[in-house]
């Protein structure tokens, strides 16, 4: 446990070293505002009534903030790439990867580690916006459990992606390829959930159940739905798995 | 303390390492040599466990490398050809960041991290960035990494390439006070490297071990002397004090033994062909002569090779900089000698 924290350590410096982690950071900051501003403004619009109808009963939790984060969960899709582009592929590009597979740790460690550096990153992002969040319980009565459920999800989501990245990056020698192929591969794997919306019978349940947004969608709500839950974690862990494999069998070709 | 036994590997059709066999005692320092893809980095790579042999067996420090790597690795450092740097952290930081990983615990990694900078003259550089530091200091700090958890085992690929002839001189230096306390694997394709550093040598080429001894020896077998190779058939008697008496023979090895069968190197002076001499008296004995070559000069197109390069290398030092060093001819006028300890771009 203690290598993988060194490693996710080293990880996370590394992000802030560079401005990537402060561009990502602050655009996700900058987006994640955006949405917030306009769901509230239309929030406030609806519950003061539209014109010619009377004011609504409408909820905070089920009106607003679950399409805050679903707005939002677009925009990590855009952002993650640039987050884990480097993970491997610069320690293989400056030869550093050589000092991390010949020191006394376990390729499982150093994947672990990196993970985790990047998902810190990325929880770091999402600890930001809670500033937003707040806001609402400064002057309303958000119910609380919703909202940590959908963060949660977008932790998960977010995972899934950077899982994902991670891998990408342990095939090439070249961060750019990397951030492009990560960025197109969780495109296709978006695009997926319109292909869901528009197949019907058994083509469309399977679409729908690999749809990594599809799942978001009770997350968003508030609901903790452990089908959703497992789908998320095995995600993860094929995404470390393969990142593994990949490492593993760059050995075995030198 | 380091063991290499057959030691093979194939990448794809290409051959690299091919049945390499040594061992390496305690507190020796054995020099690795050979031309350029001579596969002397593949072999330090398999031995530090950061690629797999396709056949063969390595054991380092006791521990065999492919079955037990983290007990092997805990014991080994490794200077790879590029000392692996993280461009953005100072050298207090990356050296902080290897003590961690290298397992070394946390009341101990400061002390240790200030005395390794001073063993390997870098403390003046502590706070400043890897990216920033001149060839010298980033050689320097990647032989501090691979000493800061005092291994048992030392490997150093080529720890003196593309340093100035100052530098050099300081990294033999330094690499033979570590000898004793530690053991060192150390390659490089300068001949004189060697013979000043190194107390054996392997001498490596296209994957295959041509040689191995101590390179006063093998200077003296190759600048003065042919060898012959002869296998004969002596019953019970041993042929090697007679093979001695033939005049012109200056050394005489036992290469291989089948039963009553024996083969010897016979060394002899250059320029004397022995070869009537040693027939006429295997077969006056009455031993049964089986075979009588001379032995292939391989080692001597090797050692004619590595003298060239060791030209090409001298006059490399004082003219522009190598086209495979790209990041430092960004930094450094062509041609600009360096002092040591001289910082780029600072």
């Amino acid at each position: 446990m203690g290598n993988v924290l060194t490693i996710a350590r080293k990880e996370f410096r590394t992000l802030f070293a560079s401005p990537i982690a402060y561009i990502v950071t602050g655009f996700w900051a900058l987006a994640f505002g955006w949405f917030f501003y306009v769901m509230l403004h239309f929030f406030l619009q609806r519950s003061q009534g539209m014109p010619g109808m009377g004011p609504q009963t409408v909820n905070i939790n089920q009106d607003m903030i679950r399409y805050v984060l679903t707005n939002s969960s677009v925009v990590i899709l855009f952002l993650l790439p640039a987050i884990t582009m480097g993970t491997y592929a610069e320690e293989k590009r400056s030869g550093t990867i050589e000092l991390l597979l010949t020191s006394p740790v376990t390729d499982l460690q150093i994947i672990l580690g990196k993970f985790l550096g990047v998902l810190a990153l990325y929880a770091t992002m999402l600890l930001v916006t809670v500033l937003y969040v707040a806001l609402l319980f400064w002057f309303g009565d958000p119910e609380w459990k919703p909202i940590v459920i959908g963060y949660l999800g977008l932790l998960l989501l977010g995972g899934v992606f950077l899982s994902v990245g991670l891998f990408i990056s342990s095939l090439t020698k070249n961060q750019i390829v990397a951030a492009v192929a990560t960025f197109v591969t969780f495109l296709m794997l978006w695009v997926i959930d319109w292909m869901a919306t528009d197949s019907s019978g058994t083509t469309g349940s399977v679409l729908r159940y690999l749809s990594l947004t599809g799942h978001f969608d009770d997350f968003s709500k508030g609901v903790l739905d452990t089908k959703h839950l497992i789908y998320y974690l095995s995600f993860i862990s094929l995404g470390l798995f393969l990142t593994a494999k990949s490492v593993d069998t760059e050995r075995w070709r030198g | 303390m380091i063991e290499v036994q057959h030691l093979t590997k194939r990448y794809g059709r290409v051959t690299a390492v091919d049945d390499v066999s040594f061992r390496v005692e305690k507190g020796e320092i054995l020099g690795f040599l050979g031309p350029n893809g001579a596969g002397k980095t593949t072999t330090m790579r398999i031995l530090t466990g950061y690629i797999p042999a396709t056949e063969g067996k390595a054991v380092v420090a006791g521990y065999d490398v492919f079955e037990k790597p983290i007990d092997a690795k805990r014991r080994t450092g490794y200077l790879p050809e590029t000392p692996p740097l993280y461009p953005e952290m100072t050298v207090r930081q990356y050296l902080n960041f290897v003590a961690r990983l290298k397992g070394i615990p946390g009341a101990q990694r400061n002390a240790r991290v200030g005395e390794i900078m001073e063993k390997t003259r870098v403390t003046d550089m502590a706070s400043r960035h890897c990216s920033k530091l001149s060839k010298g200091y980033r050689q320097r700090v990647g032989l501090a990494q691979a000493l800061i958890h005092n291994p048992d085992v030392l490997i150093l690929d080529e720890p003196t390439a593309g340093l100035d002839p100052k530098q050099i001189i300081d990294t033999r230096q330094l690499i033979r006070s570590l000898a004793g306390d530690h053991t060192i694997i150390l390659s490089t394709h300068i001949l004189p490297e060697v013979s000043q550093t190194c107390q054996r040598v392997v001498i490596i080429n296209r994957g295959r071990v041509v040689a191995i001894d101590t390179p006063e020896n093998l200077t003296a077998r190759l600048r003065g002397s042919e060898t012959m190779y002869v296998q004969l058939d002596a019953g019970n008697v041993d042929p090697k004090g007679v093979l001695e008496q033939v005049p012109g023979v200056l050394r005489v090895a036992l290469a291989d033994q089948r039963e009553s069968i024996v083969g010897f190197e016979v060394e002899s002076e250059r320029g004397s062909d022995i070869r009537r001499d040693l027939a006429r008296t295997v077969v006056g004995k009455g031993w049964g002569l089986l075979e009588l070559r001379p032995m292939r000069m391989s080692l001597e197109e090797i050692f004619l090779h590595l003298t060239t390069e060791e030209r090409e290398e001298d006059s490399g030092a004082a003219g522009p900089p190598r086209a495979d060093e790209e990041s430092e001819a960004a930094n450094e006028p062509a041609g600009a000698s360096r002092t040591d300890g001289e910082v780029l771009g600072g």
